[in-house]
């Protein structure tokens, strides 16, 4: 097991730092009406830009919920780039090009954990190195597929790395009635693998934990399923009013406790980060994004796109389909 | 055209209010009805559809889940066999994939496989449809999914007063209905809804517009679409009727082939893909009853043969005013 070195952190802490800037832009572009719902991502950071700091992105795959895109630029910048048509509802924001190995955002609950395991059991099958590693949430942990694909990935000692993102609430719901267990990381024993519980908020902890369930995976010692415990500090989405149901206490106390204000001090008394390198990232950040969406903007899209990639070829049905949809159109232009 | 609400108190609600206040009425009723789902209690539902029955009839009657579509539509079977009447709301009907084995396995089947025993007296909500520009299995229309489950109704209401009145009565049906409410029409369709008591029965339809040249059959949202083309038709002199089906489980088999007869001409509308939708079932069902009274084949107006699209591809998919007329203007130049 190695621990980030002060200059991975770094790194981290400036992907984390553009996660954050770029999901606040987009929340207000939302507002605008420019793009569609956006999951908020602050207080995430530090959990899923660590644990994707000790993967090997040559190799190891991601499954990713639907909060995690910003945070994952390691991957390279196409991930921008595809979550930003994705944000406006363009239908190659579901294409993520070759060879990046990260999946697409998973909008049903759960059903990412089987298709990791799947993919982790394919990888040892074609003697690939490389392990999966799969993001879901604590209210996506009461789904069944987190229980059937836990107890396969134990049985076929499959190397997966389950990453359950306890942010405390699932919408309006709090942990505590999703679960009567002690905790997440307890889930574990019934799968017979070990289950590990880190503070999300604290970067290195987490990038250790996963780096070290890595190792396990990779020494053929199978699965593990870590807990990071961490609060969201946003919105559920752009839909939601957490003012509902969120106590105003505990968010306060949860934002003295925000992962970025953590990281930056700790890397601003080594002398690594200052309000400087804070603002170079912010501005970097918005540049990237409003470069992504512009490209995003200008791609072309036709109509009958609708009736691509259903199959490999159109059925006759589709191509009368196509020919109407077609015809619909020039019948509206006209 | 005859107005079944006229000597009532009627109230402008929405079809979101209509369902809020169906719940409230219906638990003040019956206190063997709980409700349970995903977020119903302190938040009210995502949509709001549950506001306020966890203040006014607290915790143990209704109850957020953990999010576990399965578990929600299995804890149904137990509750209505332990003599509950449960309410059960499934955040969004793409979501009910995840209970696929507990509803069609098992609610659907639980009368049959007992022989009778137990009532399952179970209303299972959801809401569905486009036109909002959601995220991905938020929209789909499934209704054939489960038209295709024997032993489940399908309520699918296309008014306010209609919402209440169907789903007034699921709730106090001893089988199990699947309450589907149009995304687009929790705040887009509004109306007069009768105060106090007020119950449609499942399986009957409704004529929405009377008409004598061509029948515009639809369900849920496609008859306020329909309404709408009858509506722009008629200005060009066209005599359109269009039929509300309510629910295509029971389905009102006369009130179609009365219709159809009458007529000679029929449009069917639905919102899901064309390849084995309900509308398929309905034409089949005209074929049946008065196929010698046609003059035209029947047209379909659907969505296409893909899974529900992204946003910026939506309105290419979701049948439109227009297409529903181009359909119309089509079946009635036929021979
Ligand atoms: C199968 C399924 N059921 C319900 C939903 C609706 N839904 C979307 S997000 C969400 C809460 C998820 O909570 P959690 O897994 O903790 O993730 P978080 O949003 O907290 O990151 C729910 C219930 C869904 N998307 N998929
Ligand atoms: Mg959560």
């Amino acid at each position: 097991m190695t621990s980030p070195s002060n200059a991975q952190l770094r790194e981290i802490l400036v992907d984390m730092v553009m996660a954050r800037t770029q999901s606040g832009r987009l929340w207000n572009l939302q507002r605008q009406g420019q793009v569609g719902t956006v999951a908020p991502i602050d207080g995430h950071e530090a959990t899923i830009v660590a644990a994707v700091h000790a993967l090997e992105t040559e190799h190891d795959w991601v499954a990713p919920q639907y909060r995690e895109p910003l945070a994952l630029r390691r991957y390279g910048p196409e991930i921008l780039e595809r979550f930003m048509l994705y944000s406006l509802g363009h239908p190659a924001g579901g294409h993520i090009p070759e060879p990046i190995r990260v999946l697409p955002n998973q909008i049903s609950l759960g059903t990412q954990i089987p298709h990791a395991v799947g993919i982790a059991w394919g990888m040892t099958l074609r003697s690939e190195p490389g392990v999966a590693l799969v993001f879901f949430g604590d209210g996506s942990s009461s789904e069944g597929d987190f229980y059937e694909a836990g107890n396969l990935a134990g049985v076929l000692n499959a190397p997966v790395v389950m990453l359950c993102v306890n942010n405390q609430w699932a919408i309006s719901t709090p942990v505590h009635q999703q679960t009567a267990a002690e905790s997440f990381a307890a889930k574990a024993a019934g799968f017979g693998i070990p289950g590990i519980k880190v503070d999300g908020n604290d970067a290195a902890a987490v990038y250790d934990a996963v780096d070290e369930a890595r190792s396990r995976a990779l020494a053929g010692k199978g699965p593990t399923l870590v807990e990071a415990v961490i609060y969201r500090l946003g919105a559920h989405t752009t839909a939601d009013d957490p003012t509902r149901y969120v106590p105003p206490e505990d968010l306060e106390a949860a934002r003295r406790n925000d992962p970025i204000l953590r990281l930056r001090s700790q890397l601003e008394e080594l002398g690594l980060w200052d309000d400087d390198a804070q603002a170079a990232t912010e501005a970097e950040a918005m540049d990237l994004l409003d470069k992504a969406l512009d490209a995003a903007k200008a791609m072309p899209l036709s109509p009958d796109a609708v009736l691509d990639h259903c199959f490999s070829a159109d059925t006759q049905r589709l191509e009368r389909q196509r020919a109407d949809l077609l015809e619909a159109g020039q019948r509206e232009d006209r | 055209m005859e107005n079944p609400l006229e000597d009532v108190a009627t109230s402008d609600l929405t079809m979101l209010q209509a369902i809020n206040e169906t719940l409230h009425a219906e638990m003040a009723r019956d206190d063997r009805v709980v409700v349970l789902g995903e977020d119903v209690a302190r938040n009210g539902g995502v949509f709001r559809a549950t506001e306020g029955l966890f203040e006014k009839f607290g915790e143990q009657r209704v109850v957020d889940t953990p999010i576990s579509e399965a578990v929600i539509a299995g804890a149904t079977v137990g509750l209505a066999i332990a003599g509950l009447v449960p309410v059960a709301e499934i955040q969004f009907l793409g979501f009910s994939y995840q209970a696929m084995h507990q509803l069609a396995g098992q609610v659907a089947r639980l009368r049959y496989r007992t022989q009778g025993r137990f009532d399952p007296s179970i209303t299972i909500r959801a809401p569905f449809g486009g036109g909002v520009r959601t995220p991905e299995l938020h929209s789909d229309s499934l209704e054939a999914q489960f038209a295709n489950m024997a032993g489940l109704k399908i309520a699918m209401p296309a008014t306010a007063a209609d919402a209440k009145g169907l789903l007034a009565a699921s709730i106090r049906e001893p089988d199990p209905v699947l309450f589907l409410e149009p995304l687009r029409g929790y705040r887009g369709i509004r109306g007069d809804v009768p105060d106090g008591e007020h119950l449609v029965p499942l399986g009957v339809a409704r004529t929405a517009r009377e008409g004598d040249d061509i029948v515009i059959i639809a369900w849920s949202y496609q008859v306020e679409l329909a309404c709408r083309a009858a509506d722009t038709l008629r200005s060009e002199g066209l005599s359109v009727r269009v039929l509300d089906l309510r629910t295509i489980v029971p389905l009102d088999i006369e009130a179609i082939a009365t219709a159809v007869s009458h007529c000679g001409r029929a449009v069917v509308v639905q919102e899901s893909c064309e390849t084995g939708g309900f509308a398929s079932e309905v034409i089949a069902t005209i074929s049946d009853e008065c196929f010698w009274d046609l003059e035209a084949p029947v047209a379909r107006v659907s969505g296409y043969d893909v899974p529900y699209p992204v946003g910026m591809l939506e309105d290419h998919y979701v049948p439109d005013e227009a297409r529903i007329i181009a359909a119309v203007r089509h079946t009635l130049e036929l021979a």
